[in-house]
């Protein structure tokens, strides 16, 4: 074939690179979304995710609100779980202490993480923690129960949320699952 | 476009060394953008073939309530199987028929074959690469059917956890533990690569390679369509990999992304899926966009109406179709405001939508409209497209999509904006080229046969899911009660009309190339004013030793 006007192959190349650079820069941005994901839920309780404080508010309402409770265990894991009170009604900023029990039902120790959330999801910025089971493995040996106790408030806050301020309820969840690090947690050390 | 149609005989004189048909390393071998083309069109006809057989077990399946048809295949043991079978099924029909079937025609077949003879082009920019971007297309459909039958869930083989493969269920032990889940990612993996390259190559193409005069303002609008779409696969196809990569390492690696025991979260699954997701189906039907303009403008006789807000409509569509994914998952418990943003966003697509339906009407107003085949599957897609879009606004709203979601309501919508959309522009298209293809016109009877068997069998396969949908029967289920079962079986004899419909297709092929009528060079008259139209048909191996200067002028 008799070659045509052949176009510029330097600019050719040039704006293939370009091109290339961006399918590296999107893929880039796909694994950078996981992290970004975390934070993002974290800062604004996305989706309902709680947030971790470690000082209880300075200012407590009068008014009340309900908070129940809800326990789930992912299939095939053989523990029992259930929160040891329905629910608690207690004044926004106060600081309340509710307990989980789980049982371990099988002959093998057994090592579970819960997840959590509560819903409504827009009060997830507004529901901390200050302490609570969830935030470690928890290993239970064949057949044991435990009492897992959380330490949480409502933060005040929440009445000035246009979103929020009509809560009266709030519902928090927890699932337990199979630590999947599971191996670690059960070496000699743990 | 104005051009000399004087170079046309000269070159097809001289320079035509076509090789044999029967030589093996002409198409194994091929750097030839006609060649690569017409085998990307005939991978997409076996694999819609294949892809719509499985569509012929779904519907049979639900013709009447109960589960029968499945579990009376030798191979299916009892209903549980039969209910994994469905689901599988559905799932390969779906992942088939995007990526095996409407992207290789759409983008390989008919954007290959015309993107560089309608920018006055010689050939692709990286013809090489271009061989490697289709033959890395039927690896990938290989390892997708090996997929299919190769263990997924315990025993049962093949992935049935739809064609989003949502984790958990593509991810844990205990749905989809077996390889065939892993052969499937790599087969999506390799079906990225090749469209990724073959974007990579149009995009250089169209901004390097243009003929004196051809400016992106005179360009064609098919040639606009594949370029928006070549920008959307390449900001989009590396997210999916990604995402598929993490769901690889979750399931064999120990990686934690989408697992919520290890800290991570599934929902994020689905927000990089859908930000694929949804630039994807504006990828299937761009370039039909394209074809459509074309094909109206040429049987009206006229100039297609506002070329250039057609060409800006399709680069908004483009980039308003990145910020919209969300309205995929209104159910995962988004804030009232995310949602409001994702509905309102969501809507504004349908203002460049429209700009492109009015301006084909348009078009169509006071033009001398010639109602040959490709004008009758033109003015079926404006149509059909348009009953899409309409379903699709409303389900834009997430107060109706909390009710209608994963309702056969949204299966109605998006088979006719794709099943329906996208099928009739790919043939508008076929119909529309392959005179210029093969240099056979084919029986006019026998294409307009075609057009009305499949207009009437796909509206009776979906209009009534709409009906379904409405009435709250959820997609992907084997079975339905009792209640559902009369739209579900009117729907069924609407594919037993549509498969006719595909047979009559297959016979006007056969009987254009037994029959061998010339085409000549424009077989479409004075309304067919892109270059390809000066070309003999078929087109000589190599167009345009000397390139085609472009004047300006109204045409596009």
């Amino acid at each position: 074939m008799s070659a045509p006007q052949q176009p510029n192959a330097k600019r050719m190349a040039r704006t293939a690179a370009i091109v290339v650079g961006v399918v590296v820069g999107m893929t880039g941005m796909a694994f950078a979304a996981v992290p970004l994901y975390d934070a993002f839920c974290k800062m604004t309780g996305y989706g309902g995710t709680t947030q971790e404080a470690s000082v209880a508010p300075d200012q407590v309402l009068e008014r009340r609100i309900e908070v129940r409770f809800d326990a789930n265990v992912a299939p095939g894991l053989p523990v029992e779980f259930t929160p040891s009170q329905i629910s608690q009604s207690l004044r926004i900023g106060e600081t309340g202490l509710a307990f989980y029990t789980v049982h371990n039902t099988s002959d093998q120790p057994i090592v579970a993480r819960a997840t959590y959330n509560v819903t409504p999801h827009m009060a997830g910025p507004y529901f901390a923690k200050l302490e609570c089971f969830c935030f470690q493995d928890k290993v239970l040996a064949p057949g044991e129960t435990a009492e897992l106790p959380v330490v949480y408030f409502v933060d005040p806050e929440i009445v000035a949320d246009a979103d929020t301020n009509e809560i009266n309820t709030l519902t928090l969840s927890y699932t337990f699952f199979r630590s999947t690090d599971a191996a670690a947690a059960l070496a000699p050390a743990g | 476009m104005s051009h000399d149609a004087a170079h046309t005989a000269d070159h097809h004189d001289h320079d035509d060394h076509r090789p044999s048909l029967w030589d093996w390393k002409r198409w194994v071998y091929s750097t030839n953008h006609k060649d690569i083309g017409t085998m990307y069109l005939i991978f997409a006809i076996i694999a819609g073939l294949i892809g719509g057989a499985l569509s012929g077990l779904i519907r049979w399946e639900l013709a009447e309530p109960g589960v029968g048809v499945l579990t009376s295949l030798p191979w299916i043991a009892d209903v549980d199987a039969a209910k994994h079978y469905y689901n599988s099924i559905v799932t390969y029909h779906g992942l088939i028929m995007i990526f095996f079937m409407v992207m290789p025609a759409m983008i390989g077949g008919f954007g290959n074959w015309f993107v560089p003879i309608m920018i006055g082009a010689p050939d692709m920019a990286f013809p090489r690469m271009n061989n490697i971007s289709f033959w890395l297309l039927p690896a990938s459909f290989a390892l997708a059917v090996i997929s299919m039958i190769v263990p997924g869930n315990g025993d049962y083989p093949g992935f049935g956890g739809g064609w989003t493969l949502y984790a958990p269920l593509s991810t844990s032990a205990t749905h989809h533990s077996g390889p065939s889940m892993d052969l499937l990612i790599l087969s999506l993996h390799i079906a990225g690569a090749s469209s990724i390259l073959g974007a990579v190559n149009f995009i250089t193409t169209i901004f390097n390679m243009r003929a004196p005069g051809m400016t992106m303002h005179r360009m064609p609008l098919f040639a606009w369509s594949v370029l928006v779409t070549a920008w959307l696969l390449v900001l989009s196809l590396p997210v999916l990999a990604g995402a598929l990569t993490m769901l690889l390492t979750d399931r064999n690696f120990g990686t934690q992304f989408f697992q919520a025991a290890g800290g991570g979260d599934p929902v994020m699954y689905q927000h990089l899926f859908w930000f694929f997701g949804h630039p994807e189906v504006y990828i299937l039907i761009l370039p039909g966009f394209g074809m459509i303009s074309h094909i109206v403008s040429t049987f009206s006789r006229k100039p297609i109406f506002g070329y250039l807000g057609m060409a800006y409509a399709m680069v908004a569509i483009g980039v308003i179709g990145f910020v919209v994914w969300a309205h995929h998952m209104y159910t995962v418990g988004m804030g009232l405001d995310l949602e409001a943003y994702f509905i309102a966003a969501t809507m504004v697509i349908a203002v460049p939508t429209g700009i492109k339906i009015f301006s084909w009407i348009a078009t169509m107003w006071g033009g001398s409209i010639d109602f040959k085949v490709p004008m009758l599957w033109a003015i079926g897609f404006i149509f059909l497209f348009t009953v899409g879009g309409v379903t699709g606004v409303v389900l834009a709203n997430s107060g109706v999509d909390t009710a209608l979601h994963d309702t056969y309501y949204v299966v109605a919508h998006f088979h006719y904006v794709l099943s329906l959309g996208a099928v009739f522009a790919i043939f508008a298209g076929f119909y529309y080229w392959i005179p210029k293809m093969s240099g056979y016109r084919y029986n006019g009877f026998l294409g307009g046969l075609h057009f009305w068997v499949m207009f009437v069998g796909v509206n009776i396969i979906f209009f009534p899911q709409h009906f379904l949908g409405l009435q709250g029967m959820p997609r992907r289920y084997i079975d339905y009660p009792e209640a559902f079962s009369y739209w579900n079986h009117i729907s069924s004899i609407g594919y037993a009309i549509t498969a006719v419909g595909v047979l009559i297709f297959l016979i006007t092929v056969v009987e254009m190339f037994i029959v061998r009528r010339k085409a000549g060079a424009n077989p479409w008259g004075e309304g067919a004013t892109t270059l390809e139209w000066t070309l003999s048909s078929p087109p000589p191996f190599h167009q345009f030793n000397e390139l085609p200067v472009i004047k300006p002028d109204t045409h596009h």
